[in-house]
């Protein structure tokens, strides 16, 4: 079908307009900017038409005047359709679909967190709804407790049915329903509780009115209009979600998701939405804090200055200054910290495992020619192969994509019967149970396993025998290997069909599971694919937000620091927002600061590195600074400030701006804002030189204007510090972006990748959004933001991983142990904040029955592990889905010390 | 068990599960919600969610014996009110109570098919139409 075709030309109220066949009328018209109100509506959910609200008349042709009413929503457009939003009829119906809603709705929009922000407000305004005239009681309902990141009030409910087809349908819920029948239904669990879903946090956008809202806010409530925010990127796990930070009097107040059509699209997991309470949290690092000797306590120091005196002479020329970076502190102030000390001192933070891995990673990406999918990518699978990562966990948001990847063959066929892809309920009818193909490969039962056509549980050696074995089925030049069971040889030829036959095949893997078969074995299969379809697609999760950044800088493994210390004595030693402990072992980490005789620990929260060093010093979070991210797909993205930095508190890259001007003994700091540090990032490693031109400098100005923060009905300047001073206070100065502490500015949209919140004339939701897309669902007006520098070459010249399987023998009372992360507990800051801490896991070692027989062991029995002499108390949680010999032990809980996994272990009762 | 054998899918055998379930205990508890939800390897909200929408399962104790009174609009013309506000002052409950003793829950229900003979009502599974003062005395002293 050609372009021309595909657009169509319909009359509204009397005007044409252009639109692109396949759209139902609903979209086409607020793509246009056209104002429909509507409810059920949601651009990632589709349309079912049952709320009536969306209501437009249409006339047959020129000559009918009378017309008739339709649903635009179930509507598809055709070629010279005739409709009015504004006929008489029509808008007459849409109002009284409100006032329906409005017979049990409470009029509590002024304790309601909703209010200012509500669908339903904007909805009334836009219906034309004005005065209520029923006169009875309405039905009151009993709210539940959905545990620490969702507030129920189920009186406001309008029974749009939104958060079950999030819920259910989109996210795979269960444990949220609707129960009883007509003027009663209800939304809820079937007893207290926290919903289960990881992604739960979403219902506060997803629904229209104040139902679910987030609990986390209304600890420090404030309104929409009087927050001020920023564009933001997600630091919790490497996919890079966008987000939008909001503060108000120099708290943090909530994160909502931001759009990006290429990423999360509308969505976030509840890591990235819940958080981010360690910003506001009491161990926050203040002021500097020194020691002068080891055995006293640190001092909290007022005067930034005076630390730096003290450290004049440490920095001198002829010292020996070592950096440590981190995969969670932005490519800035790593680069930062790498221009301080030099690429020879240079050590990336991470132990020597995920150092080999995540490069391995990297340098595949680079030089080979598979596709590196981004979400919206990975939406559009046809068959994917997951190889011993547990994404839901360690990529929450690329498991929500695969969710949708199953649908894709069901659609497909679908579409072939003339449904529209918006036209969810025909689409779930016809299409029943049926699903694309997903394959997973992984010790333990996977939160992804309800979706799966086949699922295989084994050792890490298993896994990587199945990837070995599909791989060389798919290509004969991958090192072959016959299982040696019947059933296994079945299931990897059964995959390897799949994937041959597949239109867009994906592999997933990662490096969380620390296995550099598996790694190898996905990998192989992906360049087999990649000889015959170049759709083929490989996504490889990263353990942080900035991981793959850090492996784009030059740099050395933790260990090999480790090993310069023992041998020689370091002057000083720089610890860039990193807890040393959760990256290698205790006695490790004593060596290196044994033979340090200084260190000095940039960071945000006290933590064990932190509260036992020389010299503290505090640095912004995400929320206080500008940074890139590059996330596990080489996305560079930028976040901004939402929060200006107060108290002795500066970003990381201004610190240590500071600490290069004592090094090089002379008064020229090497750059005096954002933009000057990324030129000189720029210049220096040619590898980010996309980076300059992807983003507006900080001279960018709208018609001479900086971009607001903050709504044009931000209340309470002149007032807020009235405690300080009467007269109103200068507004904060920001040379690092574009953006302005204030509301004034003017009105129209932003470069995408600036937007600091959504609001168009009538639209104070969420849903706001929409008029901020080229088309729904589709990108950001002027591009989604950020820019692929990591880009494979398009040659497809890489040559097959050699794997050499070794076999672990296992001694007396050992078994093979492989980890498991929690989405709640095992990413460092986020396990900080209150909400989160109150679903974080006790740390647990899952055993299959017979394992546990052998031992003695019995559900919820304390046990110990002896791993690599490092001795660790779990508790036991029985669980059958194991292959017998093989553990499964939780990691990088709060509370546990480093665990070197896949290890072998020795297992003991307490 | 044996229900669910018959289905492709346990989960369709959710509505019988839970009719049985009510036929021994007279109700069905949150207990029984998740003991049926484990038995057909669905969660206890898809149980739930059937068990509240149907008007005759009952997730609250009921009394030995169910009064349904038909409250559709054939049955308002008849008189049900009447009947209704009878039965109420001569048991001593209102809709949704139950008797003291335990003998007797009065509840509402649309329509019970019978509208040619109205008013009607139930109890249990017995069907009663053309109701009187006299009939209603009479019907209800079956019932112990």
């Amino acid at each position: 079908m050609s372009l021309e075709i595909m657009i169509v030309k319909i009359r509204i109220d009397g005007k044409y307009y252009e639109t692109k066949l396949g759209k139902n009328l609903l979209e086409a018209c607020l793509e246009l900017g056209l104002n429909i109100p509507h409810f059920c509506y949601h651009p990632a959910l589709g349309s079912v038409g049952a709320c009536r609200l969306c209501a437009v008349k249409r006339f047959k042709d020129a000559d009918d005047k009378k017309g008739h009413i339709i649903m635009s929503c179930m509507e598809p457009v055709t070629e010279g359709m005739i409709i009015s939003i504004e006929d008489a009829d029509a808008s007459a119906i849409r109002a009284a679909v409100i006032e329906g809603v409005m017979t049990n709705h409470p009029h509590d929009c002024p304790v309601c967190d909703e209010g200012g922000e509500c669908h339903l407000q904007d909805m009334t305004v836009m219906a034309g709804h004005n005065y209520r005239r029923f006169d009875f009681k309405k039905r009151t309902y009993k709210d539940q407790d959905l545990g620490s990141f969702i507030n129920h009030e189920m009186n406001r409910c309008i029974q749009c049915y939104r958060c079950m087809r999030f819920y259910r349908d989109y996210v795979g819920g269960k444990d949220l329903n609707a129960f009883a029948a007509h003027n009663y239904v209800y939304f809820g669990r079937h007893e207290n509780g926290a919903l289960e879903s990881e992604f739960s946090g979403n219902l506060v956008e997803v629904c229209p009115t104040g139902v679910f809202t987030d609990k986390t806010l209304k600890k420090h409530f404030t309104r929409k209009w009087d927050l001020s925010n920023a564009p933001s990127v997600c630091v919790h796990c490497s996919v890079g979600c966008n987000t939008i930070v909001s503060e108000r009097y120099d708290s943090l107040r909530r994160i909502m998701s931001r759009y990006n059509g290429a990423v999360n699209g509308y969505f976030i997991c509840d890591r990235g939405r819940f958080g981010y309470e360690f910003v506001n949290d009491e161990k926050r690092i203040r002021n500097p804090k020194i020691r002068i000797n080891k055995n006293e306590k640190q001092e909290e120091v007022s005067e930034n200055n005076l630390i730096l005196t003290s450290l004049t002479e440490s920095f001198s020329k002829d010292k020996k200054i070592i950096g440590i970076g981190s995969p969670r502190a932005s490519l800035e102030s790593n680069y930062s910290l790498l221009s301080l000390v030099g690429q020879e001192n240079f050590y990336h933070g991470i132990s020597k495992r995920e150092y080999n891995l995540t490069k391995t990673a990297l340098d595949f990406l680079r030089s080979s020619s598979v596709k590196t999918p981004s979400l919206k990518q990975i939406e559009k699978a046809d068959v994917v192969f997951i190889l011993g990562e547990d994404i839901t966990n360690t990529a929450p948001m690329t498991a929500l994509a695969v969710r949708q990847a199953v649908r894709n063959k069901p659609k497909a066929a679908a579409t072939e019967k003339g449904i529209p892809l918006w036209n969810e309920y025909p689409i779930r009818n016809y299409t029943q149970d049926s699903k694309s193909p997903v394959f997973i490969a992984t010790a333990i039962k996977d939160r992804l396993d309800d979706i799966a056509e086949k699922t295989f549980r084994g050792s890490n050696a298993d896994i990587a025998g199945l990837g070995i074995a599909v791989g060389s089925l798919l290509n004969d030049e991958a090192s072959t290997l016959k299982l040696s069971s019947n059933d296994q040889q079945e299931l990897a030829e059964k995959i390897a069909l799949s994937l041959k036959n597949a239109k867009h095949p994906l592999i997933i893997t990662g490096v969380n599971c620390g296995d550099e078969e598996i790694l190898h074995a996905a990998l192989n299969i992906s360049i087999a694919l990649r000889k015959n379809n170049p759709e083929a697609m490989l996504s490889i999760a990263l353990p942080e937000c900035n991981s793959m950044g850090l492996a784009m800088l030059p740099g050395k493994p933790l260990d090999e620091a480790i090993s310069i210390a023992s041998n020689e004595i370091i002057d000083t030693l720089v610890i860039l927002e990193n807890d040393l402990y959760r990256r290698t072992t205790k006695e490790s980490v004593d060596v290196l600061f044994e033979k340090s005789k200084q260190v000095i620990v940039l960071d945000h929260l006290i933590n064990k590195t932190s509260q036992d060093v020389d010299i503290v010093i505090p640095v912004s979070t995400f929320a206080e600074s500008e940074g890139t991210l590059i996330n596990n797909e080489g996305r560079a993205q930028r976040y901004y400030k939402a929060i200006n930095n107060k108290d002795e508190v500066k970003e990381s890259w201004r610190w240590i701006g500071d600490l290069i001007k004592l090094r090089n003994n002379d008064q020229s700091i090497p750059w005096n804002n954002f933009d000057e540090l990324v030129s000189s990032l720029v210049n220096e490693l040619p590898a980010f030189s996309k980076l300059k031109e992807y983003m507006p400098d900080a001279d960018f100005r709208m018609y001479n204007a900086k971009i607001p923060r903050q709504s044009l009905r931000y209340s309470g300047r002149t007032a807020m510090n009235a405690n300080i001073a009467v007269s109103e206070q200068k507004v904060a100065e920001d040379n690092d972006s574009p953006l302005a502490f204030s509301m004034e500015g003017q009105g129209e949209q932003p470069p995408s990748s600036l937007v600091p919140f959504y609001w168009t004339p009538g639209w104070n939701s969420v849903q706001a959004s929409n008029n901020y897309l080229d088309e729904l669902n589709g990108s950001l007006k002027g591009g989604d933001p950020g820019i692929r520098l990591v880009e494979s070459n398009g040659e497809n010249k890489s040559s097959y991983f050699k794997i050499d399987s070794h076999t672990v023998d296992l001694q007396k009372n050992e078994l093979l142990i492989v980890p498991a992360y929690s989405i709640f507990g095992s990413e460092e800051l986020s396990s900080a904040g209150e909400a989160i801490k109150q679903r974080i896991p006790e740390p647990f070692v899952y055993l299959c029955e017979k394992d546990a027989d052998i031992f003695e062991f019995k559900d919820n029995d304390m046990i110990t592990i002896e791993i690599a002499k490092s001795k660790i108390e779990l508790k036991v949680i029985i669980e059958n889905s194991l292959k017998q010999g093989v553990a499964v032990v939780s990691v990088n809980l709060p509370g546990m010390p480093f665990i070197d996994l896949p290890a072998s272990g020795i297992f003991s009762k307490m | 068990m044996e229900e669910a054998g018959q289905y492709p899918y346990p989960a369709v055998a959710c509505i019988d599960a839970l009719k049985i379930v009510q036929h021994h205990r007279g109700w069905v508890s949150d207990d029984s919600v998740k003991d049926i939800a484990q038995l057909l390897e669905i969660s206890n909200e898809d149980v739930d969610g059937v068990a509240t929408f149907y008007s005759r399962i009952y997730r609250k104790p009921v009394g030995r014996n169910v009064i349904l009174i038909c409250d559709s609009i054939s049955c308002m013309i008849m008189g049900y009110e009447s009947m209704y506000e009878y039965i109420s002052l001569k048991l001593g409950i209102h809709f949704g109570e139950t008797t003291n003793d335990g003998r007797f829950t009065l509840l509402p229900n649309s329509c019970l098919g019978d509208c040619d003979h109205a008013p009607a009502m139930m109890v249990n599974n017995d069907h009663y139409n053309k109701l009187t003062f006299e009939k209603i005395d009479e019907l209800l002293s079956n019932y112990k």
